[in-house]
């Protein structure tokens, strides 16, 4: 609730002000809440006796395949959840740790990034494995990863792993911040079907 | 078998295995290795070690190896024991339990004697021992040559991040010191490994590496690298799977004043992996 001395200053501010602020805000606000990230991923659905879905990382990397931030981490978090190497013990498949044990199956992202990380889940990260189909992200620029993004050139990049299957890495070039709307796509030949990435300014 | 090899204690009778496998020639005929089940653990868990002297790559159609020397040690530093040791017909095996989050190093660690003499009668005979029981050669043994075994057979495992507490020399024999981490080695990315004797680099070392799956190929396709100044070689391997690295030296430089030269050899298996 505001305050009714609050009301009353905000009311004596000068004609300037009260035209200047909110325009700027405008402006402000307009320009974080345009630029941002959507990705699609597509699982393709597989006919195979057993099927599994896949475990998949996307993270954002620069032109030497440097780390820089992760966009999501999908895994099989039930069976208890929580855990991860931080964790003591721990064996076979479950046991308490949800899939955690499998994560360096991603094995680019887990030499990139996963071993590096402390405790699983990661939040705003970690989520559920998903079914097959085409998966839609939205990464608003004002938000991590892409809000400390600094400009430049950089890629996305898809990993998937699948239990009894293969594992693909699917990587997509893009520039941040955009200068137009890019629409931008890589295709898997495997565990990946098409990631499309559309970077707005 | 003559009255010589009767002569050779059945509890150092492995020494024999190991030892040819320093012998330059023999070299290709008998490889100590220790085969982790896998070595890049997403947590910390359980891996399983399986250790034979064979000639193929990796495969248990020879000899166990013995595994009365195995070390290990843990991410800090401390020994982490081994459990469910079986010693059968081709192989030992043992597991570890990776309970901390880091790199592990597995090292079968041996250290002996090893004499040729005639007897007061002119009989030759060989002896394997420790400076403690070099006693056993008879005072008046003639033409006594001891050469001092210094044998060092490793493998590196990591649960989570990897980390160097037990990649440091501990200054005795023939080591190796990663430059890259042992368990981060992937495809047609460089490898450089330092080897150090005594704890000081080792220039001039020939270091041998050859692809596992040896029965599968008509060559052993071995590759021979030189270290360096620095005791240092870079190499490449382009094919994931696991590899088997060796490299000895001899010299004079012994630590028990009755041995009159000095063998140390250096023993490795690392895993390949993917990009």
């Amino acid at each position: 609730m505001r305050s009714p001395l609050r009301s009353a200053r905000i009311a004596s501010l000068t004609m300037a002000h009260a035209l200047a602020l909110p325009l700027a805000l405008g402006m402000v606000a307009g320009v974080a809440s345009a630029a941002e990230m959507n990705i699609s991923v597509e699982l393709p659905k597989l006919d195979v006796a057993e099927y599994h879905r896949p475990y998949v990382a996307m993270w954002i990397e620069r032109e030497d395949q440097s780390f820089v931030a992760n966009f999501s981490l999908w895994y099989q978090q039930k069976r208890g959840g929580g855990g991860g190497p931080g964790a003591a013990g721990g064996e076979g498949g479950g046991g308490g740790e949800g899939g955690t044990k499998w994560l360096n199956e991603l094995r680019t992202w887990w030499r990139k990034n996963g071993r590096e990380q402390t405790r699983f889940p990661i939040d705003g990260i970690t989520g559920p494995t998903k079914p097959a189909g085409i998966q839609q992200m939205k990464f608003p620029g004002d938000k991590a990863p892409l809000a400390s993004l600094a400009p430049g050139k950089y890629r996305l990049v898809v990993e998937a792993a699948r239990e009894g299957g293969g594992r693909e890495v699917v990587r997509v070039p893009f520039e941040w911040p955009a200068k137009s709307a890019q629409s931008l796509t890589g295709k898997g030949a495997s565990e990946l079907g098409t990631v499309a990435l559309n970077v707005s300014p | 078998m003559n009255r010589t090899h009767k002569r050779v204690a059945p509890a150092v009778a492995f020494l024999a295995l190991a030892l040819t496998a320093a012998l330059p020639f023999a070299a290709e005929a008998h490889r100590p290795f220790i085969v982790p089940s896998e070595t890049v653990l997403a947590r910390p868990g359980w891996v399983t070690f399986d250790g034979a002297v064979s000639n193929d790559l990796f495969y248990f159609n020879h000899q166990p190896l013995r595994l009365d020397n195995v070390q290990v040690l843990g991410p800090d530093g401390q020994p982490v024991e081994i459990q469910n040791s079986n010693t059968g017909k081709f192989r030992s095996t043992f597991d570890v339990q990776l309970q901390k989050q880091g790199t592990y190093k597995v090292a079968l660690v041996n250290n002996s004697l090893n004499a040729q003499y005639e007897t007061a009668a002119g009989e030759r005979r060989r002896w394997r021992g420790t400076p403690e029981t070099i006693g056993e050669i008879p005072a008046d043994a003639k033409n006594v040559q001891i050469t001092q075994q210094q044998q060092r057979n490793e493998t590196f495992v990591t649960a989570g991040k990897p980390n160097d507490a037990v990649l440091k020399p501990t200054g005795v024999g023939l080591e190796l010191v990663p430059v890259t981490h042992p368990n981060d080695l992937v495809a047609g990315e460089p490898i450089s490994f330092k080897f150090y004797l005594d704890g000081k680099p080792a220039a001039g070392v020939e270091v041998d590496v050859v692809p596992g799956g040896t029965r599968w190929r008509d060559k052993q396709n071995e590759n021979k690298y030189t270290t360096d100044k620095d005791g240092q070689i870079t190499m490449t391997w382009t094919t994931p799977g696991m590899y088997w690295l060796q490299a000895d030296i001899q010299d004079d430089k012994t630590s028990v004043k009755q041995a009159k030269s000095r063998r140390a050899s250096y023993v490795a298996t690392f895993e390949l992996l993917p990009p």
